[in-house]
């Protein structure tokens, strides 16, 4: 009976702690940091699509959409409601009436309209151009020939209606810092890319440049009782050894960790609670040009394929910090197919494909690459002696990570190896191969298929969502088989999280862009 | 000493010339381009528009020569990707860059040239072999590993100072990053000046100063320091000028907001005007520390004459 007794008791306590626990405690000081390599590019997330800026950038701004890790979608963000009309082209925006700026001014429909605008602007190349693009009448803006986009219109102060050029989720195209609404006064001024202003839960206070942000707590930010924490900090701290010791010194809350620290923490009992990780939605490829004979047939890309021994550079090079690749589409997008296999390790498979094929003796390519640890030379130098064991010869030209994106969207190159963005929007991520897609745009290896380009415009038209989703299957698996690119892998974003950090969501975009508001640190945390 | 001077100043107009040539020329050659890089999937004729805009679509002596009539105003342009002034960019991370290189230099002279004193006075004795010791591990250490080995020591083992950061520019901040980078040069400070006292100290006048019956802390006062002072001031001179360019790996690694930190960025993201202004301020802060020191010169041995 007393057993029972202190059984009960015990786990009555147990449940009681783990209730305190996950209440939220307000103040304190949540301290991010920017991995990415640089200096924050620029307090106008309008013109940078770096990574490392809509990490501070998720705290200072709001989009029309948020991305919601849970849900693995974008959700309604800075309006109420969303309408559909029109064939599902025209989206009446229901707008919060109660989402004030760090001025203390209230956004209106006219601030939505003038951040799409200003975003259009084509002398400016602002990146999210990519994305409000869809709105009808936006191109013409780019191009110069109108003033505003004919596919926004303000119904009343909360309420706009948005006219798309395809049948798409805006939510997709309107959830990135990139698609930030600013206020419309505020922004055309000098001064605001000083102080930026925006509809975040944290207000701008500093900039330090290629140290620090800090921003602190937004008390007009229309979430009820958010955000906990008063302050944020995101450090810009590119070096990963520095990190560690940051973090192990409790000096910051979260690290970004790379191959070998992946290792390193999972050893540790110490470190090894920290681990959260996620497979973001960025696929890791060689891609290949289809213009370079060898490539043109189907049968080499596959022999390639089956000639690496891809499990291997995954668990001895990446140390098990990815996820095998099966196709385009992530381990974490809604249409990933579970039963598709990858291609297997056969080099007597590779060989007979490639005597069918003409090349009984192999042949030889420049294959171009970056130094990235992940992606970069490393890989690259270790895939050479697979391919050369069935008779292909590939020699290495190393060029920046800058060079590379350049090379890659101008066609000027035999193969290269790279990391692309494959979500969340799965459609998004398949346009790529349309034959309609510009090489410029993401059709880097400029592949053609008709049947492939029947299948997306299939999708592109279905009004319904399951046979869309089908369709896109359908797509997907026909990449496999034509291999445009070795399939490689997809990413495992791993962080560490200090103990005292609660609330972190497992954000399959990208793991450092966190939702600050949702964050909260307790009472054990160093910082105050 | 006016005349020296403004000879001088006006020597350095070619070398600064030839740097803003050669940056400009090199970065007009090497591949990438800043247009590329600011989306992933722009119409090729948005970013003709953006060249235009950027005046990347004019020929490179078009180019230079409007640059150069910018630069004859003070103006270093904007910049490509964040478009601030370059000046305003660079207003905001001088002084951090100067905290780290005169706490770098202060560490080093306060330390390396003592130590060079000692271990000439005492040659061949412990003291001596344990400076250059002392010395040649200094000057072989990787300055990424250095500090590395410093964070994990004083922030992690010890916890008496932070391992990264600017905080509010204090003392407790500057600390690792100074030592880190101020190692190499006392090291080179040391044996500079055990080298040049050793010598001086065999030199005749020393040994007829000795002779006329003068203490040995006054031929040491009077002849030996003042006579090796003008070749360790040549070292510090460079290293001063050297420090410039070292800091960008201390920067980067205790995410220190100085200048080596935004060029190394400008560099990466292809921001030319930045790449530019960057430049310019470290070759200008190297003519200005190697003008100085030819100055000194002079006041610490009046035999050298510049008239």
């Amino acid at each position: 009976m007393f057993r029972t007794i202190a059984i009960v008791a015990g786990l009555g306590l147990a449940l009681a702690a783990t209730a305190e626990a996950q209440t939220p405690r307000k103040g304190g000081t949540i301290r991010m940091t920017a991995p990415y390599g640089s200096s924050f590019t620029s307090l106008d997330i309008h013109t940078t699509q770096r990574a490392q800026d809509e990490i501070y950038a998720k705290a200072l701004h709001r989009s029309l959409y948020i991305w919601n890790s849970a849900e693995g979608k974008p959700v309604l963000e800075l309006a109420k409601d969303d309408v559909v009309s029109g064939g599902g082209l025209v989206h009446t925006f229901k707008l919060r009436d109660d989402a004030y700026f760090h001025n203390g001014r209230k956004m209106t429909a006219d601030d939505v309209i003038w951040s799409y605008n200003r975003i259009m602007d084509g002398t400016k190349a602002y990146p999210g151009a990519r994305y409000v693009r869809v709105i009808e009448g936006a191109s013409a803006v780019e191009k110069g020939q109108a003033k505003e986009i004919s596919g926004l219109k303000k119904i009343d102060d909360f309420t706009i209606e948005m006219k798309l050029t395809e049948k798409v989720d805006p939510g997709f195209y309107f959830f990135t810092a990139l698609t930030s609404i600013y206020p419309a006064d505020e922004a055309a001024k000098e001064s605001f890319i000083q102080k930026p202003i925006g509809l975040g839960p944290f207000k701008f206070v500093e900039h330090v440049p290629g140290s620090r942000i800090v921003l602190e707590r937004w008390d007009r930010f229309y979430k009820p009782g958010k955000p906990y924490a008063d302050k944020v900090i995101v450090s810009v701290m590119g070096e990963a050894a520095a990190r560690d010791v940051a973090f192990r010194n409790k000096e910051i809350d979260t690290s970004v960790l790379g191959p070998a620290q992946y290792v390193a923490y999972q050893s540790d009992a110490a470190l090894k609670g920290t681990i959260v990780e996620v497979a973001e939605v960025f696929t890791r490829y060689m891609g290949m040009n289809t213009s370079f004979k060898p490539f043109a047939d189907k049968r080499v890309r596959q022999a390639i394929n089956y000639a690496i021994d891809t499990d291997l550079i995954i668990n001895k090079l990446v140390k098990g910090k990815a996820y095998r690749a099966t196709s385009w589409l992530p381990l974490t997008s809604p249409l990933y197919d579970k039963t598709m296999k990858p291609y297997a390790y056969d080099p007597a498979k590779a060989k007979q494909l490639l005597t069918e094929a003409g090349y009984p003796g192999g042949f030889e390519f420049e294959w171009t690459t970056s130094q990235n640890e992940s992606w970069g030379l490393p890989i690259v130098s270790a895939v050479i002696p697979m391919l050369d064991k069935v008779g292909i010869k590939a020699k290495v030209k190393q060029v920046e990570t800058a060079v590379l994106a350049e090379v890659v969207r101008s066609g000027d190159y035999q193969a290269f190896i790279y990391s692309q963005q494959t979500g969340p929007d799965p459609q998004a991520a398949l346009k790529c191969f349309h034959s309609a897609t510009p090489q410029s745009a993401c059709n880097y290896m400029n592949f053609k298929n008709a049947d492939f380009d029947k299948l997306m415009d299939e999708a592109g038209q279905a009004d319904d969502v399951a046979k869309r989703g089908q369709l896109l299957q359908k797509a997907n698996a026909l990449l496999y088989d034509e291999a445009p690119v070795w399939f490689f892998n997809y990413n495992k974003a791993v962080m560490a999280v200090q103990p005292w950090l609660k609330g972190v969501q497992l954000n399959a975009t990208e793991l450092t862009h966190q939702n600050v508001e949702d964050l909260w640190v307790d009472e054990t945390s160093p910082a105050k | 000493m006016l005349s020296f001077l403004i000879r001088r100043l006006l020597q350095t107009v070619p070398t600064v010339l030839a740097v803003v040539l050669l940056v400009f020329v090199l970065f007009s050659v090497v591949p990438g381009s800043i247009v590329s890089t600011m989306s992933d999937d722009s119409d090729p004729q948005v970013e003709l528009r953006m060249k235009k805009q950027l005046g990347l679509d004019q020929p490179v002596y078009m180019r230079f020569g409007a640059y150069v009539a910018r630069l004859a105003t003070g103006d270093l342009g904007a910049s490509f990707r964040t478009r601030e002034p370059v000046t305003t960019m660079i207003a905001k991370r001088v002084w951090p860059t100067l905290q780290l290189i005169f706490a770098s230099m202060a560490f080093a002279i306060l330390l390396g040239v003592p130590l060079g004193f000692v271990a000439a006075l005492r040659p061949g004795s412990l003291v001596d072999t344990a400076s250059m010791v002392l010395a040649v591990s200094g000057l072989s250490l990787a300055k990424f590993w250095l500090g590395l080995l410093l964070m994990y020591l004083f922030a992690l083992r010890l916890g008496w100072l932070p391992s990264f950061g600017y905080g509010d520019g204090g003392l407790k901040y500057l600390i690792l990053p100074a030592v880190t980078l101020g190692v190499s040069p006392m090291a080179l400070l040391a044996r500079t000046t055990r080298a040049a006292v050793l010598e001086i100290m065999t030199a005749d006048f020393v040994r007829t100063a000795r002779s006329k019956g003068m203490s040995e802390t006054r031929v040491v006062k009077w002849h030996v320091m003042r006579n090796a002072l003008v070749l360790i001031l040549t070292t510090m001179g460079l290293q001063f000028g050297a420090l410039m360019g070292q800091a960008v790996v201390v920067e980067k690694l205790f995410s220190w907001p100085g200048i080596g930190s935004l060029l190394v960025d400008s560099v990466l993201q292809r921001d030319i005007p930045a790449v530019q202004g960057s430049i310019l301020v470290v070759v200008l802060f190297f003519l200005a520390i190697n003008l100085l020191i030819d100055v000194l010169y002079g006041v610490i041995d009046p035999r050298i004459r510049y008239a």
